[in-house]
């Protein structure tokens, strides 16, 4: 199996004032290519840092992170940018679509920053659409969509640049209970499909429906790496 | 993202929120319309003057009695003490001295009372020679102008200004008679009116006379004049015409250049004079409105920056899309610069617009110059862009963690 993220004796720490906060103290971790994988802690566990270590939005203090392979951990911004958009599709707790375009054009936007040709881009975006069954909703905008559509809209654009990792950030922390099947039943497909997945959620229940599940307090990762 | 994709989500942005994409607008629209409608008055002011000494006649020098030095006021008198003659109108007409000069037109003015039965009209009575017509540019509408024999005979005949001509006849005013002084004069023409607006100099109100004619019904004595106007052969050499009149005129006197007891005066110079009065005014003007100009730019940094705290969710999530720093800066650079330039297209439109409105309403004529225009719109977006810098930074700094965690 290929290692889609290694993370060795990664630190982060924030200096406020005199004091130094460390939000992770030393993890490692591996995932391996299709693992459907759930990141779990209480809040404060240092849950949030990892996320935005593993999504390549921050860089640790200390320590390497291989994402596929790629060392990200002394990247500029503008690298980390590129790899953002060649290497992860994010699902947010808030969605995150922007309300003035219609659901295509919010799946579309990563192939934008991908440098994709606009006919191309257009039909990828409705193709991963239709995937996640809203094919028909293509031209409505987020504000005419229910929370559980979208959030499905959200997934597409995480989806639609085929990458190596999909990261969900709370993905149903937003969502009634219908649409959290409905959205975690999408992420179940995927997963069986090859892809992957890893989820970050305070919800057990939530948490279950992944292979495995990687605990974090206190800025460590508590429960077996497992396949290390 | 690429250029076009740029420009595309700019033109989206502004689109979006419309109302308060015009509200920013605003400044820059009504400074660049501003700036364009100053510049234009300035420019019409100064074309209009430019015709109205132009209607006086083409390429036309005066020379006047006295002159002004720098310290001593004016030296020699106007009028009664006139030091210029008649002799000096004559050697100017000498085409071997003064090559350049095409016609000369000696010129006794005074003012005058015409009487024409109970009617009584005070006007300037100018006596000249035939040349008068073609020098000072001016046509009849009705009747002839007095023929050089008539000059040579001094005959009682008078070309009337089209004012003096309503005024003192209802119908018309050809083959009529008015009395200056006692004397009977016979109406043999009347003047087409000169079109100029210009109260103080009016061309309108005047009655033209032989140059004798004048001088006995003024009872003028000797051969003093008023002015001589002199028309040179060709614009291009009006300069050399203005040196040899000069220095015919020293040598007759007898006088050096440091105590000329006249002066010679050229239609440009008029204009200069005119215009640099123009010119001060519209600099004020224009400075006024390109101040509200920068405003107007000023406005476009505050929404801009507005526009960068509001959509930090947007900034943060292109961000962990994939856009970097710089296409995030490029993108609201290319928004604020399509602020500016649209509100500079705006502008343009609304002083084209005024231009063609204005002159009706304040009688003032407005021409538009190309180059204002262009230098209006090239400030707008200059504006935009200048602006538009340090607001883009601030939403290229932001980290896309900040951005996306921000309610």
């Amino acid at each position: 199996m290929t290692a889609i993220i290694e993370l060795s004796d990664v630190w982060k720490s924030y200096e406020t004032g005199a004091m130094s906060v460390h939000a992770l103290r030393g993890i490692d971790a591996r995932i391996d290519e299709g693992e459907y994988v759930a990141v779990i802690g209480p809040s404060g566990s240092g849950k949030s840092t990892l996320m935005n270590i593993l999504g390549c939005l921050d860089v640790p203090t200390s320590g390497e992170y291989h994402l596929a392979g790629e060392d990200v951990s002394t990247m500029t911004e503008a690298e980390l940018a590129e790899v953002r958009n060649r290497r992860i599709g994010f699902v947010f707790q808030q969605f995150n679509l922007l309300a003035s375009m219609p659901a295509w054009r919010n799946v579309e936007l990563p192939l934008v920053y991908a440098g994709v040709p606009r006919h191309e881009r257009r039909e990828r975006a409705l193709a991963t659409l239709a995937r996640v069954g809203l094919a028909e909703r293509a031209d409505h905008k987020p504000g005419e969509l229910s929370g559980g559509q979208q959030q499905r809209v959200a997934v597409a654009r995480a989806l639609v640049t085929e990458p190596a990792l999909i990261l969900a950030d709370e993905p149903t922390g937003n969502l009634d209970s219908d649409s959290t099947t409905d959205v975690l039943e999408l992420f179940d497909e995927l997963s069986a499909l090859g892809r992957t997945i890893v989820l970050i959620t305070h919800e057990h229940d939530v948490a279950a429906r992944a292979d495995r599940q990687l605990v974090v307090r206190d800025g460590q990762i508590t429960s077996p790496v497992g396949a290390a | 993202m690429n250029w076009p994709e740029t420009f595309r989500t700019g033109a989206e942005a502004v689109q979006a929120h419309r109302l308060r994409s015009i509200l920013t607008m605003l400044g820059i629209i009504i400074g660049v319309s501003s700036v364009i409608l100053t510049v234009g008055l300035g420019q019409g002011a100064q074309d209009e003057v430019k015709s109205q000494i132009d209607s006086l006649g083409s390429n036309l020098l005066v020379v006047s009695p006295g002159s002004t030095t720098s310290s001593s006021g004016v030296r020699g008198g106007f009028g009664s003490a006139s030091t210029l003659t008649l002799s000096d109108a004559e050697a100017i007409d000498d085409a071997s001295v003064v090559p350049d000069v095409a016609r000369v037109a000696p010129v006794t003015s005074s003012s005058v009372s015409l009487v024409n039965g109970t009617t009584n009209w005070t006007t300037t009575l100018v006596g000249s020679t035939v040349d008068w017509l073609d020098v000072r540019s001016r046509t009849l509408s009705a009747g002839r102008f007095y023929t050089a024999a008539e000059v040579d005979s001094s005959a009682p005949v008078v070309v009337l200004g089209s004012d003096t001509a309503s005024e003192l006849f209802p119908g018309s005013a050809v083959g009529q008679t008015v009395t200056v002084n006692g004397s009977a004069l016979t109406v043999i023409g009347v003047l087409e009116s000169s079109g100029s607006s210009s109260s103080e100099t009016s061309q309108d109100d005047t009655a033209v006379t032989p140059l004798g004619t004048a001088t006995s019904l003024t009872g003028a004595t000797g051969t003093s004049i008023s002015s001589i106007y002199v028309e040179g052969a060709a614009e291009q050499t009006l300069g050399a015409a203005y040196q040899e009149i000069n220095a015919l005129l020293l040598n007759l006197h007898g006088v050096a250049t440091t105590d000329a007891d006249f002066t010679i005066t050229s239609q440009e110079a008029l204009i200069e004079t005119a215009n640099s009065t123009n010119r001060t005014l519209t600099v004020l003007l224009g400075g006024v409105a390109g101040i509200s100009l920068l405003v107007g730019g000023i406005g476009v940094m505050n929404i801009m920056l507005v526009s960068v705290t509001e959509r930090i969710r947007e900034i943060g999530l292109r961000k962990a899309l994939g856009a970097t720093p710089r296409s995030i800066r490029r993108q609201f650079l290319v928004e604020a610069s399509m602020l500016g330039l649209a509100g500079g297209v705006v502008g343009v439109l609304i002083a084209v617009l005024g231009a063609a409105v204005l002159p009706g309403l304040i009688d003032q004529p407005v021409s538009l110059s190309l180059l204002a225009t262009g230098a209006a719109l090239l400030t707008s977006l200059a504006l935009g862009i200048g602006f538009g810098v340090y607001p883009a930074s601030r939403a290229a700094r932001l980290t896309p963690i900040q951005a996306l965690r921000s309610e």
